[in-house]
């Protein structure tokens, strides 16, 4: 198997993504040029964090017209996984490969903190090592991060079960108190209808490596990882 | 040239925090009539053309596409 990292201009979780997958969970991984257009070969691309094209105009608005996000598209469109962490959450979102938009944080202020969120599917190639309910801390560092669609949006995100991560307390209570940044019904992150691709605000690839003293992150990859070991080779 | 004045604004469904902040500035400054306050996006583009209407055209779809993200905002274009 082979995880892709994409940089972009303005990336700068390209190398914790890379290292958390290549070293602390030991899989093959490379870096992925924005100007690239052919990506086959690999298995599992993320769209990392960062300010790219320093955010100008809406977040994202500018990267989702990169050259490798037509493969990236197309790699998704066959079933290939896609995760967008944080700023690759917000490019998912302007390229209309996720439903929704981001707003500024409520608070108008940038939270970089611990982050408690709540596990709620486990049927997705992203959490299935996980426990249903599970409680998770992983950090969040973001401006504009409040997740915003219209009613029917929301209640198709629900009916499909396509809320994966919410933000919680330490006890796993969704309340407005644990919601950093005002995202509708403490929407951390969704998947898409076919649930391969992933998008979440919060950094799993960030508390990943236990000489750190902090892996919850694990749990993302490590289902990802679970997710392609089962999948017959062609 | 001709120019292009665009106008970007929050849709009225979505919650504008850094309106209501600023508001909220304005009202400790003394100004108690500012009751709601909503912040968007002006843009000016000078382009080449001289059709009106089809300039136009082509500037909402500039809107649709890049400058404009509509499901949080709206658009307004202006040729002069």
């Amino acid at each position: 198997m082979k995880f892709g990292v994409v940089i972009f201009p303005g990336s700068n979780c390209d190398a914790d993504a890379y290292h958390a997958l290549r070293d602390a969970m030991g899989v093959p991984t490379e870096y992925i040029w924005h100007e690239v257009r052919d990506i086959s070969g690999f298995d599992c691309i993320i769209l990392p964090g960062g300010f790219t094209y320093g955010d100008y105009l809406r977040t994202g608005a500018v990267a989702r017209f990169a050259p490798v996000m037509e493969a990236v598209s197309e790699f998704a469109a066959k079933g290939g996984l896609v995760l967008g962490i944080c700023n690759g959450f917000q490019i998912l979102l302007e390229a209309g490969l996720l439903p929704g938009a981001m707003l500024r944080n409520r608070a108008q202020r940038f939270v970089c903190s611990h982050q408690y969120l709540r596990l709620e599917q486990l049927d997705t190639p992203f959490t299935c090592a996980g426990r249903k309910g599970q409680v998770v801390d992983i950090p969040i560092a973001h401006g504009e991060g409040g997740y915003y669609c219209d009613e029917a949006a929301l209640s198709q995100l629900e009916r499909e079960d396509r809320i994966i991560f919410r933000y919680c307390d330490k006890e796993g209570n969704i309340t407005d108190e644990a919601n950093p940044n005002g995202s509708i019904a403490n929407i951390a992150g969704i998947c898409n209808k076919e649930r391969n691709i992933l998008g979440m605000m919060p950094h799993p690839e960030r508390c990943s490596d236990p000489l750190l003293g902090w892996s919850d992150g694990r749990l993302v990859f490590q289902s990802i990882i679970q997710t392609l070991a089962k999948k017959v080779p062609v | 040239m001709p120019k292009a004045k665009i106008y970007i604004t929050l849709k009225k469904t979505v919650m504008d925090a850094q309106g209501q902040t600023v508001q909220r500035a304005l009202q400790n400054l003394g100004f108690t009539e500012a009751k709601s306050l909503r912040i968007g996006k002006y843009l000016e583009m000078e382009l080449e053309g001289n059709n009106s209407s089809a300039m136009k055209a082509r500037v909402q779809e500039m809107c649709a596409k890049l400058l404009a993200n509509p499901i949080i905002e709206d658009y307004r274009v202006e040729i002069e």
